[in-house]
């Protein structure tokens, strides 16, 4: 038995970096450094994890949707042990919001052939996490998302899922769509041999032709959404900041009274 | 006038605040018209009328909680069809979000995520969110389809507004993907006895500072003294010190309470992606150098082990 796996990773601009807008309010990745984002550093790690536990044949395969530099991400995702890579590019993809890049993501698996696909929580410039959700919708297969501990067995996908109310353990068929939280377990650093192994691996390039999509279903103009304005939040205005001699407590106190929380 | 559709988040009949916050939005927009499905759903009719929901339309069927999100989606698909609202406002929690994507993409429409407040427009209702750890605002319209638009708890003030709130039996026929996954054990949390974490009006947070998981029971104590939620920083669940569910911050909650009490929490950039949004910011921190004071309205520089329990006693006192 054979098991494809296709991890959907995003390069994102550093989360540590000042992150804005371009003039045309899309989010800027030019003037700031980008990378594979943290959260779906867990879903490759679990797509590791799973091949490693695996008697069967596993192929584990990272796509991402993304301009020239998002090769970046594929080539860390490789480096952490995928197998090979596939990038969608394309100038008319300027713009695409969630649900134009769910399409071209569905698109993109169904064309690399799968039986699993593996997603972060949510990416860390976004934070939507709503693309796993729309690739099960898209894919018609079932969704076992937010999973803080994922297993594949026999055909079968396990996973604890931590919600506010409950914790749910859940079961699906294969092929699915898991997404993982960051408390399914630390990913892995690439090793030196990693590295190196990397930069040997298959990296396909698709554009939208390939996947049988015209450019208005997506980019900025085909977007589903639209953002009107986007504005740098004021800076909080400066507080009163106090040292401890004694009085710290009290003082605080004070303050709330003074602001009628006490 | 227009009737907006809201999915109504609820316990065996007990609706939760946010779906009372989303009554209030929506009748910005049009005239609320309620979802309820599952155990009790007909029993959160009183409560969604007292706010203003002209129509509950409710549906029970054991696949709302035995399936993962789709037989929701189901339902709500078809109360769209139904009713042809202006509008769908859906709880911004992490089911509510998968539920009112599938849902967009089903009718054709965009989706918006974590509103954080909502007024109507010429073209649709206009969303406001924030984004980039809270550093920028966004206004945004859904510029397709039906806006299907999901917010986050305490966007709104909960709004008393007497409607008719009339029971309606929702005809819903579920999918093949309905039960395509099965929800095999649930697990309820224990309750703290404390308030929500999203939905507080106050709360006390503790982070690397605390150093030890025995150590938060002086950031309860303080919650309790305050009424408030208790919530922690990443270093600190990583630590092991306290339970995830009540991480604030970019992989945990974002919360956006009137008052947020930071003990020991330096203010690194994950954690203030879910808290920056808060009305008034406070601050414990021995270090006077850390980030968080960048962000607060009144700061302690002091050691939380003699600051916090001295806070919370004079918080009890005056509470007499």
């Amino acid at each position: 038995m054979s098991l494809r796996i296709v991890v959907t990773v995003k390069y994102v601009p550093d989360a540590t970096g000042d992150r804005h807008f371009a003039d045309d309010l899309t989010v800027d990745r030019d003037d700031v450094d980008g990378l594979l984002s943290e959260l779906d550093e867990y879903a490759v790690e679990q797509a590791l994890q799973i091949s490693e536990n695996s008697d069967d044949d596993v192929e584990v395969t990272v796509l991402t949707v993304g301009p020239e530099d998002a090769k970046d991400a594929l080539r860390k995702a490789l480096s952490m042990g995928a197998d090979k890579a596939i990038h969608v590019e394309d100038d008319d993809l300027h713009g695409t919001d969630a649900i134009g890049t769910s399409l071209v993501l569905a698109k993109a698996i169904e064309k690399a052939g799968f039986d699993l696909v593996v997603s972060g929580m949510a990416s860390t410039d976004g934070t939507a996490g709503v693309v796993p959700a729309l690739l099960a919708e898209r894919l018609g297969i079932p969704q076992v998302t937010l999973l803080s501990e994922v297993s594949v067995e026999d055909g079968t996908v396990k996973g604890r899922r931590d919600g506010d109310a409950a914790s749910e353990q859940l079961e699906a068929s294969l092929p699915a769509v898991v997404s993982v939280t960051d408390q399914s377990g630390e990913a892995r650093y690439p090793s030196f041999k990693g590295i190196m192994a990397a930069k040997k691996k298959p990296v396909e390039s698709w554009d939208l032709s390939d996947l049988d999509i015209e450019a208005e279903e997506v980019g900025l103009e085909g977007a589903w959404t639209k953002v009107e304005d986007a504005a740098a939040r004021p800076a909080r205005t400066a507080g009163t900041i106090v040292k401890d001699e004694g009085e710290g407590g009290k003082q605080l106190a004070e303050f709330l009274a003074g602001q009628k929380f006490i | 006038m227009a009737e907006v559709l809201v999915y109504v988040d609820h316990v065996d009949g007990a609706v939760r605040k946010p779906t009372l916050e989303l009554l209030t939005l929506a009748r910005r927009i049009g005239e609320p018209v309620a979802v309820a499905l599952g155990n009790g759903a007909a029993d959160t009719a009183a409560a969604l009328a007292e706010h203003g929901a002209v129509k509950v339309l409710t549906h029970d069927a054991s696949e709302y909680a035995d399936y993962l999100v789709v037989p929701k989606v189901d339902a709500l698909q078809a109360a769209v069809e139904a009713v042809s609202p202006a509008a769908v406002l859906v709880p911004s929690s992490a089911e509510g979000k998968e539920i009112a994507a599938r849902l967009a993409l089903r009718i054709g429409s965009g989706i918006i995520t974590d509103a954080v407040d909502l007024e109507a427009g010429d073209e649709g209702p206009v969303a406001t969110q924030s984004v980039f750890a809270a550093s920028f605002t966004t206004k945004s319209r859904v510029s397709k389809g039906t806006p299907v638009i999901t917010v986050k708890p305490n966007s709104a003030a909960v709004e008393a507004a007497a409607a008719a709130g009339a029971v309606e039996a929702l005809a819903v026929t579920f999918s093949a993907a309905a039960t395509g996954t099965k929800v095999t054990a649930r697990t309820a949390r224990e309750s703290t006895g404390r308030p929500e974490l999203t939905e507080a009006a106050i709360v006390v947070s503790g982070g690397r500072g605390v150093n030890g998981a025995e150590n938060f029971a002086i950031i309860e104590a303080l919650a309790d003294s305050l009424g408030a939620a208790v919530g922690a920083s990443r270093a600190a669940v990583d630590a092991g010190w306290y339970p995830h569910t009540n991480q604030v911050g970019q992989t945990g909650k974002s919360v956006s309470p009137q008052l947020y009490i930071a003990n020991g929490i330096s203010g690194a950039i994950q954690h203030r992606a879910g808290m920056q949004t808060s009305k008034t910011i406070v601050a414990v921190n021995k270090d006077a150098e850390a980030p968080i004071f960048e962000l607060v309205d009144f700061g302690v520089v002091g050691d939380l082990f003699d600051v916090v329990p001295q806070l919370t006693d004079e918080v009890k006192a005056r509470k007499g």
